[in-house]
């Protein structure tokens, strides 16, 4: 077969201006909506490196280099050798840039020149003065239409550069700019490991990093990435090809490794990242229990907040000496065995109406009971029971008798959360290679079979729907006994929400993936009231979310760690070429032994 | 007594009778076909049998007992397995899941021993794998070795249908009621099948109903066919009786042309 080359263009204007026009445009949209968001300047405290960038800037000046490299991407069809790219493409990148500049540019005249700040509360003089850097219009424009025409360059010399340097380069880029955004976890760290100076030469007293660690950090991260080179897949290659017991003990090795740092790093972790990982955990306690119901067993549940609503005030009320009807003053020990038998209550309640509907229906449904539950904490009718809209204040921590878990001892709270976590863990990956985990599966692929072939669906769609709630009730118990109070407003609807994006983009049906997801979304974001690494993006954490789930279900959908079993599914036809490929041998052996039998036969 | 004993079965959609006053035996052992023109209510039939589709009158028994308005799951763990005209497989499990989760009316594990791992809990396990590989290979090296383990979606048409036998042959039923086995076999593999239909019987002790258009597996396999036509039985027994009988004929070609003026 010849290889067709696709044509190349005849000079380095001959672009399709159509399509770099529309990129531009786009880059030029992106610009003005996130500046009209009002992100750039509320973000521009968090300094990144000192007196040099600052988280606004940074997210002003990314969207050129990422719009940049989409725009100079090559088509490549099936069949067709791809064109080299080269100076073609960087113009490509800068005329994008360039036009986004422009819009940047256009929208700062239109602030100087009227005043919109009616409808759109972020237009700002402040607005004007971030992107102008406080030096007059004229330069603000011309400025920003040269650094966009630069970024956008630059992400399209991305496409151009030799691989080694590509992976330099973006290893740099993405290490500096973590170092940058992690700096209150590595000052924790460095504190607990009594490595001050290590702090005090990276970063500058009033934050971010100092332009001689940039260089240094930079240069070192350089090194690894190229010495790393390979080695990495490698070593997972090496792993995945053992088998039997070097396997089992390789696996062990590293299961210990893991729990040794999961128990010893906290000890040297300070306050806020102790609380912050608590917050990960609680989290990652919800959805791994979510995983179980909408992963495994394909059951859209919305409501899943009631759960945590439940265990919540299931431990408020029979341990805190407040509780307006009732107070026992458990110890949260024997509390937690009444949470699980609320919490398994309280799934067979709502799951048995409901278990019948299917997809949309089901999710509607239990969107609905989600709410019922918080709005029932929240009524008259219960109010002298569970304290209305005062909620149950001053629980309190968790005895052990030789440690006290309470808010104001994160570390403590965080061992609590891992050991449940622990517990949704092993319970997710056991049941997984089980009866009722196949089961859930079947389910999840064809109901109606799933039935023919004598899966009871009901009562396993119901144990579903139970496992899921008694995971999720000892979230809310944890959260109980650390936050000291629970208040209907805790339980709203978003965090159901929030949990199932955690699931959807950290890879549904994968435990891994779901753990990635709370430690991305929860831990750099933060959850629905928990502040997160990037405080600054408190205000547009919902936007965040929003407008990474949506990327993720176009580019993505299987998640960022997905399950072997859901990539499969998703990208069906690639997989399938792959086993026709691999097939030929057999489907040649196929032939042979059939028309052995049908000698015989005829 | 015949194994399976249904008597005037009516199946209703809306206004359509899709069954209209079906009488129809099985006996233990037996291999019947049944045909009829598309539309003719075969599926129907198979769905009301397998619990999927309610039947709106008459009365079906299995082994003496009725099995009229029981959930397709427990017509199953009585003994009466089926597959799919249009092969509904769980696609994205892999091949041995799929006869693995075939066993669980057999099989009574459930959280406590996963959780625990207990030894009840481990020997289930294998026992399971251990049917679902004997099921598998029944035949031959097309389901197992690395096939085991593929998703079946990436299965051939033929052996995504084989794997559907295997399926249900996984819930040890009594009576297997296969629909259309061989559509969209080439002739090679009906052959193959035709015959591993027999072999059904005779090693597995499976009584079988089977759908088929393939008049040539029909002849072969069935001790004998049972014609439907509209929702109603119009012919009965042997191949060759059922063959040469005027009135199939003209349900399957139509009335001859000086006959219908």
């Amino acid at each position: 077969m010849n290889v067709r080359v696709a044509p190349a263009p005849s000079s380095i204007l001959d672009q399709d201006w159509s399509k770099v026009l529309r990129w531009g445009l786009i880059c030029g949209g992106a610009l003005i909506a996130i500046c009209l968001v009002g992100m750039p300047v509320e973000m521009d405290r968090r300094i990144l490196v000192e007196r040099y960038l600052s988280l606004g800037y940074l997210s002003v000046l990314c969207i050129p280099v990422l719009v940049g490299w989409v725009a100079s991407t090559q088509v490549v069809l099936e069949g067709v050798e791809a064109r080299k790219q080269g100076l073609f493409d960087l113009v490509t990148g800068f005329v994008v840039g360039a036009i986004g500049g422009g819009c940047l540019a256009l929208l700062m005249v239109a602030l100087d020149s009227w005043n919109l700040r009616d409808p759109l509360v972020n237009w700002s003089p402040k607005l004007l003065r971030f992107l102008t850097y406080e030096n007059g219009m004229g330069f603000g424009a011309v400025a920003w239409i040269v650094t966009g025409a630069v970024l956008g360059l630059a992400g399209a010399s991305f496409r151009v550069m030799p691989r080694a340097v590509r992976r330099f380069t973006t290893f740099v880029l993405f290490g500096l700019i973590s170092l940058s955004i992690l700096e209150s976890v590595i000052d924790d760290l460095s504190e607990g490991f009594r490595l001050e100076w290590l702090d005090e030469f990276m970063y500058a007293k009033k934050g971010g990093l100092t332009l001689t660690s940039v260089i240094v950090i930079g240069a070192v991260i350089g090194v690894l990435s190229l010495v790393a080179d390979g080695r990495m897949k490698a070593a997972t290659e090496r792993y995945r090809n053992l088998e039997g017991v070097e396997r089992q003990k390789t696996s062990i090795v590293l299961f210990v490794v893991v729990a040794v740092l999961c128990i010893v790093l906290p000890m040297f972790l300070g306050k806020i990242v102790n609380e912050l990982l608590a917050n990960v955990g609680l989290f990652l306690l919800l959805a791994l229990g979510l995983n179980i119901v909408v992963g495994l067993a394909g059951l859209l549940d919305l409501g899943y907040v009631a759960f945590f609503a439940v265990g919540g005030y299931t431990t408020a009320v029979l341990t805190s000496p407040n509780s307006p009807w009732f107070a026992p003053e458990l110890h949260f020990g024997f509390a937690l065995i009444f949470v699980v038998i609320f919490a398994t209550i309280t799934g067979l309640v709502i799951g048995a109406p409901v278990i019948r509907m299917r997809g949309d229906y089901l999710a509607i449904v239990t969107l609905g009971f989600g709410e019922i539950i918080r709005l029932l904490f929240m009524s008259d009718w219960l109010g002298p029971y569970f304290g209305g809209a005062q909620g149950v204040t001053n629980i309190p921590g968790v005895d052990l008798g030789f440690a006290t878990v309470k808010g104001t001892d994160p570390r403590s709270v965080f061992y609590l959360v891992l050991f449940f976590c622990a517990i949704a863990i092993y319970v997710s990956w056991r049941l997984q290679a089980s009866r009722l985990g196949r089961a859930w599966m079947a389910i999840r692929e064809d109901e109606q079979v799933a039935e023919a072939m004598g899966i009871n669906t009901v009562s396993s769609k119901l144990m579903a729907f139970v496992v899921g709630a008694v995971l999720a009730s000892f979230s809310g118990a944890v959260l109980a006994a650390k936050v000291g109070s629970v208040f209907p407003t805790s339980f709203m609807i978003l965090v159901s929400i929030i949990i199932l994006v955690v699931v959807i983009v950290g890879g549904m049906g994968n435990i891994a993936g779901v753990m990635v997801g709370s430690f991305v979304l929860i831990g750099v974001l933060g959850g629905p009231k928990q502040p997160g690494l990037l405080q600054e993006f408190q205000n547009f954490k919902l936007l965040i979310y929003g407008l990474l789930l949506v990327f993720m279900m176009l580019k993505r959908p299987e998640g960022l760690v997905p399950s072997a079993r859901r990539s499969r599914e998703l990208h069906q036809e690639e997989f399938l070429q792959d086993a026709w490929l691999q097939d030929d041998k057999l489907d040649s052996d196929d032939e042979v032994s059939v028309s052995d039998g049908g000698g015989e036969e005829q | 007594m015949s194994l399976l004993e249904i008597r005037d079965l009516k199946v209703t959609f809306g206004g359509l009778d899709a069954l209209s006053g079906l009488n129809f035996h099985v006996d233990e052992g037996e291999i019947v076909s049944v045909i009829g023109p598309n539309g003719a209510g075969k599926t129907t039939f198979f769905n009301a049998i397998s619990g999927l589709v309610p039947p709106t009158e008459g009365e079906i028994e299995f082994e003496g007992e009725s099995i009229v308005g029981l959930d397709p799951s427990i017509v199953t763990s009585l003994g009466i397995a089926r597959t799919f005209q249009n092969v509904r497989l769980f696609p994205n499990m892999t091949v041995l899941e799929n006869v693995m989760v075939a066993q669980h009316c057999r099989t009574t594990q459930l959280l406590v021993g996963a959780l625990l791992q207990t030894k009840a809990f481990k020997k289930e396990e294998r026992e399971i794998r251990e049917r679902a590989e004997e099921v598998l290979g029944f035949f031959g090296h097309r389901l197992i070795g690395y096939r085991m383990d593929q998703p079946a979606f990436a299965l051939s048409y033929a052996n995504r249908r084989r794997l559907e036998i295997a399926r249900a042959m996984a819930t040890q039923p009594r009576m297997l009621l296969l629909d259309e086995p061989v559509a969209g076999m080439n002739p090679i593999e009906t052959i193959e099948l035709t015959e591993m239909i027999g072999r059904l019987r005779t090693e597995w002790g499976f009584t079988i109903v089977v759908i088929e258009h393939d008049m040539k597996v029909v002849r072969d396999v069935s001790d004998r066919v049972v014609v439907l036509d509209h929702g109603v039985p119009i012919a009965q027994g042997s191949y060759d009786e059922v063959s040469t009988d005027p009135d199939v004929i003209e349900a399957y070609l139509g009335r001859p042309v000086e006959a219908a003026s």
